[in-house]
């Protein structure tokens, strides 16, 4: 992806969309900059909100359909993930770190999406819910020599 | 992408050498299901080594939390061997690091078995 760019696919609510969203958004993540640490944190990311969309969102449905897309503005990434499902609350979300749910089975997703980027935003879709993942590209020292020269 | 388990006994422990990916589907059912096997044939001291596992989920995660919680509950003991830099560190932020008993050496760890 160039600096202003944007890709879309609309894609079957199965693991196989989830594995390749990740796949995907390790490739784009690598394009954009980053390095391998942050790169797999957005891979994750992607992979945890794609497991919500397929999984508790559209719930394997195969009429419903995951809309992503990712989209380079500037010095950000922004990659959103929308399903079809019947909604999703993110306040209604148990915080997995409390002594109540520390050894629960699930639950950690969301903290997982929010643990590795800049800024996480949920809408409320008509039906579904879409998520917006972004993540700020570093300055390089290799920019900086560009802006000044 | 997917996860190979192999199992085997020392001094009474079974070590069970994990490779690959523990992730939503296929990984984790291979981990759910050679937990359900071993408790099944009566092990109470297992060892998971997953210095060969290269990534886990969040339902990767749920599935260690799930074999810890099984193998107690069975009154038995499990522990975790050679974590990888990525497993560490999503235990670490999980808060599961100090939950579970993390060993760095494989004979440290079958004597720490009770």
């Amino acid at each position: 992806m160039t600096a202003q760019s944007k890709v879309s696919y609309r894609l079957e609510s199965s693991l196989e969309s989830v594995n390749k969203a990740e796949e995907m958004a390790d490739q784009i993540a690598s394009q954009a900059g980053f390095d391998e640490d942050v790169r797999g944190g957005i891979a994750m990311a992607v992979r945890e909100a794609m497991i919500n969309a397929v999984l508790h969102g559209n719930a394997y449905d195969p009429g419903k359909r995951v809309n992503l897309s990712f989209e380079q503005n500037g010095r950000e990434l922004i990659i959103t993930i929308g399903d079809e499902g019947k909604g999703l609350d993110p306040e209604e979300v148990p915080d997995p770190l409390a002594p109540e749910n520390l050894m629960k089975q699930s639950g950690r997703g969301i903290f997982l999406i929010r643990a590795f980027m800049d800024e996480v935003r949920f809408r409320k879709l008509e039906p579904g819910t879409e998520i917006t993942l972004i993540k700020r590209i570093p300055v390089t020292e290799l920019d900086r020599q560009e802006a000044s020269t | 992408m997917s996860m190979k388990a192999s199992t085997r006994q020392v001094d009474g422990v079974t070590i069970v050498d994990l490779s690959g990916r523990i992730t939503l589907g296929e990984g984790s059912v291979v981990l759910r299901d050679t937990i359900k096997d071993l408790l099944g044939k009566g092990a109470k001291h297992i060892l998971l080594n997953l210095g060969d596992v290269s990534y886990i989920d969040s339902s990767g995660i749920g599935e260690l939390v799930s074999a810890f919680t099984s193998v107690r509950n069975q009154g038995g003991e499990l522990k975790l061997l050679h974590l990888t830099k990525k497993v560490h560190d999503l235990l670490q932020i999980t808060k599961l690091y100090t939950v579970f008993d993390v060993k760095d050496d494989e004979a440290a760890a079958i004597s720490a078995f009770g």
